[in-house]
């Protein structure tokens, strides 16, 4: 997907200003938040959970290569195909590959947000394969044209409405009178539509949740259905998924599963876990011909062993996103690419360069939220503060922003000439404010006076009135 | 240029600033795969024996499972027919080729109409049996194999399931071990760990069942073991 991160200010402009979008983003708060603090209050053990699930992580980032390499014998041995892809380009050859060669038609997708990160559906289309994304919120965005915004629940910047208004004009064979009001009438619609996609389908491709080097297993975690029906019915099943997914051991992937469904939806375990492993074997009389595994690189080994590290923990269940207050005002669209949120925020530089994406690493109240609620505990806002770091270091931040904090850096280094400096600020400014108490409009500051009045200064500084303080013998 | 195997390979080993681990760490990462440890395992699951199946039962209904228990395997058949009748279901139901549901007396209610096989995209419903059942979570542990389709878990409106109170486990690495313990070893093509019907929030996060998946999903519960 074409990236307009660059364009971070004004998508979120225009996002505030879209009162449609603001009414779904409400639903954030009872969808997501109130479900996840219920399901953690569940379970005592959870913050116990979270450490151990960070150091499944860290040992197995630390030791990658080998248990890659035994979860690639393991699915050899159990009669899939694995496809090791440095780049989203390779990635789209080798799935094309696998398609051409079985002469396939038609793709049912399960949710694969690598999907969306190599631009897999145009790709497609283009050679002349319909995809199918059969995710409901997917199904509904593609109709649309949209990419995702939110990466466990794609449809979210969408109300009831707008649902009912796409298929009515992308179901025009059905009858125009039909009620359709209700999410469940959309949801049967969805499901008949689908059926018929799904039982036509050559490939069925899903993603990858987990990869198990103990048994070469992959391991997708849905809700629907879909992503099951996607791998049982069609002759052949590729799995998508990036190197960092892989898990030791099947106790490993159970730890982990505790943490995922709370963390993402607040269930205590999402409906469908499904382990794979290979093909159909000789006596099934269901399930796929072939397994093939597209193993993606795509910059993520460029991360390992830097700053960004343990991001490669992550395992995409939204809860930063879902209790973010950026994301929460702005929705996904406006971070530009497929990551929005926080986890977007550190990992699209990362992958897309931080010349592309330096705003996502500045969209930060910085409060913390996301960390605290990051089942992997993944340093999220130390790492955008990496990030803003490496911009600067490249001189990408904005020229008004460099020589500000320089000339800060200079004062703040000479105490006696900062003190100066602050009691002549603040003494101009107070003077020049005094009539209104505050200024609408600033120099340099547009920032923050666009959208709100900055307060003139009254009296010292903080530094001259602590110094009388004392003098006055007070705390 | 080398092949994407070995360069990807290469740069992991670059980052780790290493090449292949030593030969002691790499005995170390084999123990782990052989041994398994488990990790912290919550105490929900530390029941005795009925608490445990009791445990199953609440955590199941939680997502909207419905569960009969009944007392053998005779009384099956009728608690079937009576769920199908209960939802005004058609009595055609597609049943897995599974030599333990067979010992089951069929014969019993001549009026339910059983086929075997795998689903086809118009079966209005299946009756599987499963491997295990999961109290931790109310989850069921469904193993494809010749005598399980995995299409009989996904196509059919309503998916019934016959389970016995000695298939009870607590958490899920009790289920792993019974996983690994099987006769004939190593894994099936597919472990469906199947926790309630289908379902979907993707429209304003409210909760619809029956997304692509079955809309309802029904235990029959044998209580043959009840444990001390």
């Amino acid at each position: 997907m074409q990236a307009t991160s660059r364009a971070f200010k004004e998508n979120a402009g225009a996002a505030l200003n879209d009162p449609r979008l603001q009414r779904a983003l409400g639903n954030l708060r009872t969808g997501f938040q109130e479900r996840r603090r219920a399901a953690v209050a569940g379970l005592p053990e959870f913050e116990r959970l979270r450490d151990e699930g960070r150091a499944i992580k860290d040992h197995t980032l630390a030791n990658l290569d080998w248990y890659l390499e035994r979860w690639e014998a393991n699915v050899r041995a159990a009669g899939g195909h694995v496809h090791w892809c440095r780049t989203a380009a390779e990635a789209r050859d080798a799935i094309l590959g696998i398609c051409r060669a079985v002469g396939a038609r038609s793709m049912t997708k399960g949710k694969s947000m690598i999907a969306e990160e190599i631009a897999l559906n145009g790709f497609l289309a283009e050679h002349g394969i319909e995809p199918v994304e059969t995710d409901l919120g997917e199904y509904i965005i593609q109709l649309r044209d949209e990419p995702p915004s939110h990466i466990i629940a794609p449809a979210i910047h969408l109300t009831r409405d707008d649902v009912e208004a796409t298929f009515r004009e992308h179901h025009d064979e059905l009858p125009a009178g039909r009620p359709l009001a209700e999410p469940r009438q959309l949801t049967d619609e969805a499901r008949a539509m689908l059926r018929r996609k799904f039982l036509a389908a050559d490939v069925g491709l899903t993603g990858a949740n987990f990869l198990v080097a103990e048994t070469g297993s992959s391991i997708i975690v849905t809700n629907e259905g879909n992503g099951d029906l996607t791998q049982t019915l069609p002759k052949v099943h590729i799995v998508l998924a990036s190197l960092e997914k892989v898990v030791p051991t099947l106790e490993d992937a159970a730890t982990i599963l505790r943490l995922l469904a709370r963390s993402a939806t607040g269930q205590e375990f999402s409906s469908y876990t499904t382990i794979s492993t290979g093909p159909r074997r000789p006596e099934d009389l269901d399930g796929p011909e072939q397994y093939h595994v597209v193993l993606l690189d795509n910059g993520r080994s460029a991360m390992l062993g830097t700053e960004f590290q343990d991001m490669l923990r992550c395992i995409r269940c939204s809860a930063c996103l879902n209790h973010c207050p950026v994301y929460s005002a702005v929705g996904g669209h406006a971070y530009g690419w497929v990551y929005p949120g926080p986890m977007g925020a550190v990992l699209t530089p990362g992958l897309i360069g931080v010349e592309e994406a330096g705003h996502l690493p500045n969209a930060s109240t910085f409060c913390g939220r996301c960390e605290s609620v990051c089942p992997m505990k993944i340093p999220l806002p130390k790492m955008m503060r990496h990030w803003r770091e490496r911009q600067v270091e490249r001189g990408l931040a904005p020229a008004v922003a460099r020589w500000g904090i320089g000339l800060w850096a200079f004062l703040a280094a000479r105490p006696a000439l900062y003190g100066l400096a602050a009691r002549l600020g603040a003494g101009l400014l107070g003077r020049l404010g005094r009539r209104r108490g505050r200024f609408g409009s600033l120099p340099l500051a547009g920032g923050w006076t666009d959208v709100r009045d900055l307060p003139a200064p009254e009296g010292g500084t903080f530094r001259d009135r602590w110094a009388a303080r004392r003098r006055q013998g007070g705390r | 240029m080398s092949d994407p195997r070995a360069q990807i390979l290469g740069s992991l080993r670059r980052a780790l600033g290493r090449e292949a681990p030593a030969a002691d760490i790499a005995a170390g990462l084999e123990r782990r795969l052989a041994e398994h440890p488990a990790n912290l395992v919550p105490r929900r699951t530390d029941l005795p024996g009925a608490a445990l199946i009791d445990l199953f039962v609440r955590m199941a209904e939680a997502v909207s499972t419905t569960v009969d228990r009944v007392p053998d395997a005779a009384a099956v058949p009728a608690s079937v027919a009576e769920y199908l009748a209960r939802h005004n279901l058609p009595t055609e139901i597609v049943m897995a080729p599974d030599p333990a549901l067979d010992a089951i007396p069929w014969d019993s209610r001549p009026l339910l109409a059983i086929t075997r096989g795998r689903a086809q995209g118009d079966d209005a419903a299946s009756l599987t049996g499963a491997f295990a059942g999961i109290a931790e979570t109310g989850t069921l542990m469904l193993l494809s194999g010749p005598g399980h389709p995995t299409t009989l878990n996904f196509l059919p409106d309503t998916h019934v399931v016959v389970l016995r109170a000695s298939q009870v486990v607590g958490p899920y690495e009790e289920a792993w071990r019974r996983l690994r313990a099987r006769a004939d070893g190593g894994m099936p093509r597919t472990v469906n760990l199947v926790t309630g019907p289908s379902r979907t929030g993707d429209i304003e996060l409210k909760i619809q069942l029956g997304a692509h998946g079955p809309r309802r999903l029904h235990i029959v519960l044998i209580d043959d073991a009840p444990r001390p």
